[in-house]
């Protein structure tokens, strides 16, 4: 079973051949002194790094308390809550947004958290799901996020998922728009220094979702995508957009073992 | 014109009167929004300040030097002062020097602090100074003022 | 309602000077702003903030604050009490649209 996991683990590896420092010897809980990788705090002033370190001051608690309250909220016409069927969910939802995106059975493709979360409300609470990037959809995936804090990144190794890995691979490396750059353009080969006054980071999706000091307000990493694409004057995909996910599931294999920090402040 | 800096209030009628004194003043109206009167940074502080001469030192202005993004950046202002009855901070203001308008922020303190020092976070348009300034109980105004650099985020809405 | 988080140490020592750090939820919209066609978007901000202490039948401000455009969105103040006797925190924030949110929190010394 090790030698597997371990398998499949340099699998992972070799797609991330091209990011600018991947990794020799991944294990399982991330913290590894030869993993040469940074997270987007690395790269924020320390005034800023302060606010995400401290819950009592960090802007993104406010959504976090508002979907502590989703959870319990009876919905649908079965006036169930989340927690009718997770229970608490510093217990059930524990490391669950450390595996986003997943392979959703029925379709057999891969799905982000915000679109896992709007099935279980069709599906099982029977109620009319929250629309992505909206402030309730915000509120419930930080709130879902926060039980993954400090946890690993450990995307699905279902092999189902590889093409999609691969596609989501393909587009990153991708150039698109009238500036004609591609993620892998910016976020490997140029990631540490500037661009214009600000740094530019490696592109984890390690904190989503988080409070963007440019938005002054929560978002997720699908509204920061977008904002990289209007950065490069590409037509951005729609919230939800197979694209996107695919995007969103290579870039949780790059970021594996990596760890998560949501819900974070980045500028 | 004297200002009450007890009525810590928006009164907006004030507020016309003091930029009507402002035209008269300078002898052309600046394209300001009607509640925002002094035009710059000193004239902020010393009409704060009720033309007392302000004084430097006892005031500490905790601001990151280089920021990441202009809309939120946290400042800690703290004053040295041993809040007792007998010796205390009263006020607490921020001013800027290049934003819209120069008021950040003004507050009142009371004995009851324990402590004189205040926290919060605040938009800055562009790179500029500011200034914090205290008032004691014995009508005497210290200030600290800092300079910082605003970087822009890159890849946004738009 | 916004939402609002407060912090207070939950039992400071007699006599010890606590922080209180009082954040809300509040677009705290500039009136500087335009929107994507170029109109300005109209000032929305909370504009005063107080804290007071009260026990024993006894209620004081204990820290006021008038508030500008230029503090951030989803204002965040942190200030200093002598934590005397144990009480009861209210905290309100007033601003403009009619805005008003009060919240109160229970100040336990031992």
């Amino acid at each position: 079973m090790r030698i597997a996991l371990a398998l499949m683990f340099l699998c992972l590896v070799t797609y991330t051949a091209n990011s600018a420092a991947a990794t020799e010897d991944l294990n399982t809980t991330g913290s590894n002194t030869t993993d040469k990788r940074k997270s987007g705090y690395d790269f924020m002033g320390a005034s800023t790094q302060a606010l995400q370190n401290d819950d009592s001051q960090n802007p993104a608690m406010l959504w976090v308390k508002d979907g502590e309250a989703l959870w319990n909220r009876e919905a649908g016409k079965d006036k169930k809550s989340c927690a009718s069927c997770h229970g608490a969910a510093p217990k059930s939802m524990r490391g669950v947004a450390a595996r986003y995106p997943a392979l959703e059975e029925k379709s057999g493709r891969p799905i982000s958290l915000q679109q896992r979360i709007n099935l279980c409300q069709k599906n099982h609470q029977h109620a009319a799901p929250f629309a992505p990037e909206t402030p309730e959809m915000l509120s419930i995936e930080s709130y879902v996020g926060l039980q993954s804090r400090g946890l690993a990144i450990t995307p699905s190794r279902d092999a189902k998922l590889a093409g999609f890995i691969q596609s989501g691979k393909a587009r990153f490396e991708q150039r698109i728009g009238q500036l004609d750059l591609s993620c892998a353009d910016c976020h490997d080969n140029y990631a540490g220094k500037k661009l214009g006054g600000a740094t530019i980071p490696e592109a984890h999706p390690t904190a989503y979702p988080l409070y963007r000091l440019e938005w002054q307000s929560l978002g997720g990493v699908e509204r920061r995508l977008r904002n990289c694409m209007s950065g490069v004057r590409a037509e951005p995909y729609a919230y939800g957009a197979p694209e996107f996910i695919e995007l969103e599931l290579y870039l949780a294999a790059r970021a594996a073992g990596m760890k998560v920090e949501t819900p974070g402040v980045r500028p | 014109m004297k200002m009450n800096p007890n009525l810590l209030n928006t009164n907006s009628a004030r507020r016309r009167h003091i930029l009507a004194a402002a035209v008269g003043v300078t002898g052309y109206v600046l394209v300001r929004p009607a509640f925002g009167a002094p035009a710059t940074l000193d004239a902020a502080i010393s009409e704060f300040a009720r033309g007392t001469k302000v004084s430097s030192g006892r005031v500490k202005f905790e601001i990151a030097e280089l920021i990441d993004n202009g809309n939120a950046v946290p400042i800690t202002i703290t004053v040295d002062s041993p809040m007792t009855d007998a010796d205390h901070v009263v006020a607490l203001a921020v001013f800027n020097e290049k934003n819209p308008q120069r008021e950040v922020i003004k507050c009142r303190l009371s004995p009851l602090a324990g402590r004189a020092q205040l926290s919060t976070r605040i938009r800055l348009a562009t790179s500029q100074k500011l200034t914090a300034i205290a008032e004691m109980n014995d009508g005497s105004f210290y200030a600290s003022t800092v300079e910082v650099v605003v970087t822009l985020a890159a890849c946004i809405e738009e | 309602m916004a939402r609002t988080l407060i912090t207070v140490p939950p039992t400071p020592k007699i006599n010890t000077v606590i922080e209180i750090r009082a954040l809300i939820q509040h677009p705290m919209e500039t009136g500087f702003r335009p929107d994507g066609e170029g109109k300005l978007q109209p000032r929305n901000i909370i504009q005063r903030f107080e804290c007071r202490f009260s026990s024993g039948g006894r209620s004081d401000l204990i820290f006021s604050a008038e508030l500008f455009p230029a503090v951030s969105a989803n204002p965040y103040i942190a200030f200093n009490f002598r934590a005397t006797q144990s009480g009861t925190l209210s905290f309100l924030w007033t601003g403009d649209n009619g805005f008003t949110q009060a919240e109160s929190v229970a100040l336990v010394v031992v």
